[in-house]
């Protein structure tokens, strides 16, 4: 699991020269790095709305419908939505964290046609047709799933906040591994951060739930 | 993040017409771990995201008497789990160190092969070549996780990718379809990548509109391989320094062999000074050592990274020594 003093790379140390009077739209202007390498020319300020084609969205508001905890909810919302806002926002679904941009800590985990997936990495529009499961449907009338079990049993939180993120993640790794090691329980969990660093506990969970203690 | 179009192609024909419209101002979007946060910082702005998930021929994985290939959206989970890919030693390596149930489940291979570098000059909007004002802040700024080898020129970043390294020792190959409708070639993976001399250029051959669908491996029987990647935390991170090598060991002495070497330069970098050093030698602690040492005698540290140079050394030895290790009977992993 991650080491609590975690180094984020998305930006240069504070006090760089280099963050200093930069203007991203200068960038988007002047530089085509970025771009060139990925494919991409610069953007232009607005984006036509007409679509010919049937399998293009237009950047409009679009009708969206997500499957969520078993329901269908349609949604009016713009394919930039990221499924972490449309669950957050437009369905107060709010055991989904929002920790920050550039989506390091794990704590938007869901579970995505049984794969975890980080909720602000992923379009909601991308998740049509999909089963998108939240933290909030491992309580369900009156059961409570084994892993939110063993979170309270070992007292594996402390603030909270990182929690639903690793109930999710912990979630998918049981199912695709349910006899996993010590190490292996390490290797998977490694993408889910605790500012409070509740790992032992968390670590108790995972052995527990995984036949290990 | 700016406004979009979506675009779901099903078939590789639709996903290039789709890519080249706009003026190929459309993003490729498959496990979305890196492109939507290159959108949120507004880094890029496509006028149109083409989601590749819907096309089925790029997610498999198939086998045939010259080796494997590999479709660009298999993620990192299903490589790991592939049966095809279990004699790939210095590829499940790589995904035993990408330490995260949501990425390995999330990230493909195609996306690990184009992602852009971490550099965190260009991640705050310097570009590539980290420039304010057009001169470079990267040499005398911190640069403690920028390139050793390779460096001399404007770009300081390292490459980004995971797999690279283990994939060119293999000597794989890519498969790129695009601009054009029917337009297809398969590149080797040493000439894919590129070391941009101008802030518009990437870091890969791949022009607006094109598409990476598939990887080809060699068949791995009778060669050893191995991955060794130097990480700070213990949690997901990007290594230090990698290596990955790949050995062609008849009677106990080496016959072949590779050596790449990750995130030291900004293409993924092979050492043929590496490989020389143990050709034609029994692997051992002392031929190892000789290897690593090799491999880094080039090495330009910058001002802040003059320790990579070490782990680099430390990677290219190790690597070395567990290719030839996994020979043991006892060390063949199952999957
Ligand atoms: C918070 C966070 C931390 C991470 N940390 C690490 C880490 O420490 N170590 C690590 O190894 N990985 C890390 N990554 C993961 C890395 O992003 C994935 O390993 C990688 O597999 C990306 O795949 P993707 O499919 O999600 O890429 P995407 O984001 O979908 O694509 C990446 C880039 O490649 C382009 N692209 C994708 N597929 C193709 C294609 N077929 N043809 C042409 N262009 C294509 C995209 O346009 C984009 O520019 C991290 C990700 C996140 C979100
Ligand atoms: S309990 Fe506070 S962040 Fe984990």
């Amino acid at each position: 699991m991650r080491d609590r003093e975690e180094r984020t790379r998305s930006g240069p140390p504070e006090g760089s020269p280099t963050t200093s009077g930069f203007n991203r739209r200068d960038f988007l202007k002047g530089s085509g790095a970025a771009a060139a390498a990925t494919a991409l020319v610069t953007a232009t300020e607005t984006v036509t709305a007409q679509d010919v084609k049937s399998n293009v969205r237009s950047a409009e508001p679009q009708k969206v419908t997500l499957n969520v905890n078993g329901e269908d909810h349609t949604l009016e919302i713009e394919p930039r939505v990221t499924l972490l806002d449309a669950l957050r926002n437009d369905l107060s679904l709010t055991g989904c964290k929002d920790v920050d941009e550039r989506d390091a800590a794990g704590a938007d985990t869901v579970i995505i046609d049984g794969k975890a997936v980080l909720a602000g990495s992923r379009l909601a529009i991308e998740c049509e047709g999909q089963k998108i499961r939240t933290v909030e449907s491992l309580v369900a009338d009156g059961n409570i799933d084994p892993v939110v079990a063993s979170f309270v049993k070992h007292d594996a939180q402390q603030c909270g906040f990182c929690t639903p993120g690793f109930v999710m993640a912990m979630r998918a790794f049981v199912d695709k591994n349910p006899k996993a090691s010590d190490e292996e329980i390490r290797e998977g969990l490694g993408g889910n951060i605790c500012r409070c660093g509740t790992y032992d506990g968390i670590m108790k969970c995972a052995l527990e739930l995984t036949g290990g203690a | 993040m700016r406004n979009f179009e979506y675009a779901r192609p099903e078939t590789e024909a639709e996903a290039v017409e789709l890519l080249g419209e706009h003026d190929g101002n459309t993003a490729v979007l498959a496990g979305g771990t890196d492109l939507l946060n290159l959108m949120k910082a507004e880094l890029v702005a496509p006028q149109r995201v083409v989601d590749i998930k819907h096309v089925d021929s790029l997610h498999s994985v198939t086998a045939d008497d010259d080796g494997v290939q590999i479709g660009s959206l298999v993620t990192l989970d299903e490589m790991q789990s592939e049966p095809l890919l279990a004699g790939y030693q210095s590829l499940q390596d790589v995904i035993r160190g990408v330490r995260s149930i949501q990425i390995r489940q999330m990230g493909t291979i195609g996306g690990d092969l184009c992602h852009m570098p971490n550099c965190w000059y260009f991640r705050n909007g310097n570009g590539l070549l980290g420039l304010e004002d057009g001169k470079s802040v990267v040499a005398g700024g911190d640069n403690r996780y920028h390139a050793i080898l390779g460096n001399r020129g404007p770009a300081k970043f390292v490459s980004a990718s995971r797999f690279a390294p283990a994939m060119m020792a293999w000597g794989a190959k890519v498969r790129v379809i695009g601009p054009k409708p029917h337009h297809e070639q398969w590149i080797d993976l040493d000439s894919f990548y590129r070391t941009p001399k101008t802030d518009r250029q990437g870091v890969t051959l791949l022009k607006p509109g094109q598409l990476l669908t598939h990887i080809r491996l060699p068949s791995a029987s009778r060669l050893l391989s191995a991955s060794y990647e130097v990480l700070e935390l213990e949690g997901l991170d990007w290594p230090l320094a990698a290596a990955s090598a790949m050995l062609n060991v008849v009677d106990g002495v080496v016959r072949n062999a590779r050596v790449v070497m990750g995130h030291v330069a900004p293409t993924p970098w092979e050492s043929r000074e590496a490989a020389a050093a143990i050709i034609g030698r029994p692997v051992t602690e002392a031929t190892a050592e000789s290897a690593g040492e090799a491999a880094i005698a080039a090495a330009t540290p910058l001002s802040e990274n003059r320790y990579k140079v070490r782990v680099a050394r430390t990677a290219v030895k190790r690597a070395i020594l567990a290719a030839a290790e996994s020979a043991r009977p006892e060390n063949r992993r199952e999957v």
